[in-house]
């Protein structure tokens, strides 16, 4: 089962490679890795996910906390998060399907970032699936490149 | 990055200037060094730490300079052992750093408190691959508990303060402080000494003390329910300082005890309930005992795969597990035991005690009788606490190992060769209870585990985890500077010694008494054994054909030796040892077919060992 990790850690040169080289020489399978600053200027977020049973996320999350760098672990799994990842996508369009792939872009609530004369860049951002279902659906078009950033997520505030 | 001339031409001109009068950060160091009672540090200088060595020579601090980075902190890490303080060791850049490394690992796989400060080329050239540079803490960030690479000389003081309270804190390990040359060589205001006694604070950073109560009521009860309880005893024990607890503990409720190889010392060997090392080359009835009791009381140990054969689904299969350590992660890491206790195992241990206190207390004629405290109290309460554990019942346990201790006694067969375990027994006998032992690895390491008396914690000081051949006789080094008034005997092989024999050059010039025994058998006997039974006795490089002649080798260091082939010269051999006053090694001629035995192959249970005989 995949669980995301949220990571607070203290932001100086060399962490990420701390929290890498854990998850490497124990044999923790990362999916996604994303880093980004947060309020404070002191701390990084790293919100990873990782392939694991509960045995096994109980395990990183505790080697994890033995990082002098780590100030707090949470499993995101655990609790009621909206997730979200991003993708940059260039498809491959002429003219008879250039309507057809703005069609899709706009079910899926993407936005068209870049217009050229035989592609178009499209943003689009969701949960892992949506954004899975989205590639797909462009596969047929002919995807020219693909890039798509890690999860983050947030917990839901309490109703 | 471009490197003109000028900018390292400038870094030189600054650190040339007289630096008396100003103080820098090499001196910092020394202070900080000096504010934490360092009393002795190994160290091997080179041109990144020129700073450093200018400082030390205005230093209270005794510096012991071995023949190689390795014997070094080797030395630094049986120092700690021995002392139970913090071991500091100093290495310059790049080849000295990375001479460190086998060290800090081992050090790290032990648990063992060390610093390990290292020189690093100048902060402008850092990255560049210029003249001794190396990325020491991406390289040495697996095996330690944390690190530094200090830019800015203001961080020093801080930085200093927090790696020795990691270091010793929690479960202790390396760390590892890397300072480039500038660095050094900079200025900076001098630190309140008054600050040393202010509490370091790293935010990310905790360890655990006390264990949750209602887990150690729930241990309680449990001891208090077996019928078979086995106690489970590792280095954690040694680090939290619990074998005066611990033994107070096993006499209590007559509780029968195994170690493992870090924990040997935690109770004294020959203590009538110790029934010796469980695992691969454990005693028969350790392993029994272990596969057999159905409560399995786990202190400061990790499971490890020397112990459990890798096997964790045959280990103690029918028992309730209580596993005690300080470190949440090793909870759980191999077995998931049925009550968890994260703690300091002294800590936990009284109050376990104290809990069985209070059962008593409570079920007797004075409930309004406030609980006796325990130090003060504890031994009268507990000795009337005796009779009365009415589920356990010790007689059938206990003469059921009785029976297997009978029937499978550690032996060995006496020849007209000198056999391993009679170089053991001569030392045991001559020796003197309080000697410190330390050992190299391989067959020698387990022979004197089995055979040696250990009576006090920090007597048996050995590479477990790691198993680092070479360890051995810096080890001794390092634990006759801690104890300089005690008997430290090497027990060491004719493979590991050659690994690290430069430092009989280190012994011979501190004037270090260290006896050193040499088990010879012209064979790196453990691969050999292994060779024998694993590999249908197809034996491959394990002959150490070009042997010197140890006696003259030590000769040429100035330490004097004998040789010795028979059983009858042993004792005789130990006690001149003891007379000398300085270093003497004895060349014990043993055969390369001695085996250890018990052995658990790979594969299989440890109660499935190879008995031999």
């Amino acid at each position: 089962m995949l669980h995301t990790l949220a990571v607070l850690v203290e932001n100086n040169p060399g962490v990420l490679a701390r929290v890498s080289g854990l998850f490497a020489r124990r044999a923790y399978n990362i999916y996604s890795l994303t880093v980004c600053q947060t309020e404070n200027p002191d701390l990084s977020l790293m919100t990873i996910v990782v392939e694991g049973d509960t045995q096994v996320i109980q395990q990183v999350t505790k080697q994890l906390h033995k990082l002098v760098v780590v100030h707090k672990v949470t499993n995101l799994s655990n609790e009621s998060i909206v997730d979200r990842e991003l993708a940059l996508v260039r498809v491959k369009v002429r003219t008879e399907t250039r309507m057809e792939v703005l069609q899709i872009v706009d079910i899926f609530r993407g936005r068209v970032v870049d217009l050229g004369r035989s592609s178009l860049s499209i943003e689009v951002t969701g949960d892992g699936e949506k954004i899975d279902a989205f590639v797909r659906s462009m596969r047929p078009f002919g995807i020219l490149e693909l890039v798509r950033t890690g999860r983050i997520a947030i917990v839901r505030s309490e109703s | 990055m471009q490197q003109t001339p000028s900018d390292s031409s400038y870094l030189w001109d600054e650190e040339l200037q007289p630096t008396n009068h100003i103080f820098n950060g090499a001196k910092c160091v020394l202070q900080m060094l000096e504010e934490q009672g360092v009393e002795v540090i190994f160290g091997y200088p080179g041109g990144a730490v020129l700073p450093l060595y200018d400082a030390l020579r205005e230093s209270s601090i005794r510096h012991v300079l071995p023949r190689h980075e390795q014997g070094g902190v080797h030395a630094a890490d049986a120092y700690a052992r021995a002392s139970g303080k913090v071991g500091v060791c100093l290495a310059t850049s790049g080849p000295g750093a990375a001479n460190l490394v086998t060290g800090i690992a081992n050090a790290y796989m032990d648990s063992i408190p060390l610093i390990a400060i290292t020189g690093q080329v100048t902060t402008p050239l850092l990255g560049s691959d210029c003249f001794q540079e190396v990325d020491i803490t991406g390289i040495t960030m697996p095996v330690t508990k944390h690190s530094y690479l200090v830019k800015n000389v203001n961080d020093l003081p801080r930085i200093m303060r927090e790696a020795f309270y990691i270091a010793g804190t929690g479960r202790p390990g390396p760390v590892l402080i890397d300072i480039p040359r500038d660095v050094q060589a900079a200025q900076l205001p001098q630190p309140d000494p008054a600050d040393k006694d202010k509490a370091v604070s790293i935010k990310s950073y905790r360890y655990f003390g006390k264990g949750n109560a209602g887990q150690i009521e729930e241990a309680v009860k449990a001891l208090q329910a077996s019928q078979k309880p086995i106690v489970y005893a590792g280095g954690g024990i040694i680090t939290s300082g619990a074998g005066a607890v611990l033994t107070q503990l096993i006499d209590t409720l007559n509780l029968p005890i195994v170690t493992t190889l870090m924990g040997i010392g935690s109770i004294a060997t020959d203590h009538p309930n110790c029934l010796g090392m469980v695992g691969m080359h454990g005693t028969a009835t350790a392993n029994f005992a272990v596969t057999d009791c159905d409560l399995l009381l786990a202190v400061g140990v990790r499971f490890d795969d020397r112990v459990t054969s890798g096997l964790h689904h045959h280990f103690a299969t029918h028992a309730t597990i209580v596993h005690v350590d300080i470190d949440p992660a090793e909870i759980g890491k191999v077995i998931v035991p049925d009550i968890p206790i994260v703690g300091d195992a002294r800590l936990v241990l009284e109050e376990i005690l104290s809990g069985l206190q209070s059962v008593h207390v409570s079920e007797s004629a004075s409930p309004s009788s406030t609980l006796p405290s325990q130090t003060e109290n504890c031994k009268q309460t507990l000795t009337s606490l005796e009779p009365r554990i009415p589920n356990h019942e010790p007689r059938t346990w206990w003469d059921t190992i009785r029976a297997w201790q009978q029937d499978h006694p550690l032996r060995y067969e006496p020849s007209e060769r000198l056999n391993p375990q009679q170089v053991l027994e001569a030392m045991v006998k001559i020796g003197g209870s309080d000697a410190i032992v330390t050992t190299d690895v391989g067959q020698h390491q387990m022979w004197a585990a089995q055979f040696y008396r250990v009576r006090y914690p920090r007597h048996f000081i050995t590479s477990a985890g790691l198993g680092t051949m070479g360890f051995g006789l810096p080890a001794a080094i390092g634990a006759q500077l801690a104890c300089p008034d005690k008997t430290v005997f090497l027990v060491t092989g004719d493979g590991s010694l050659q690994m690290t024999i430069q430092e009989l050059a280190t012994t011979r010039q501190n004037d270090l008494p260290i006896k050193i025994i040499l088990m010879n058998n012209g064979v790196l006997g453990m691969v050999r054994q292994l060779q024998k039974y694993l590999n249908d006795e197809r034996f491959n490089q394990i002959q150490l054909q070009a042997n010197p002649d140890f006696v003259k080798v030590a000769e040429a260091y100035g330490i004097r030796g004998m040789r010795v082939e028979k059983p009858a010269e042993m004792e005789p051999a130990i006690r001149a040892a003891l007379a000398e006053n300085g270093p003497f090694l004895v060349d014990c001629l043993i055969s390369p077919d001695e085996v250890v035995l018990p052995m658990v192959p790979p594969g299989k249970a440890i109660h499935e060992m190879l008995l031999g005989g």
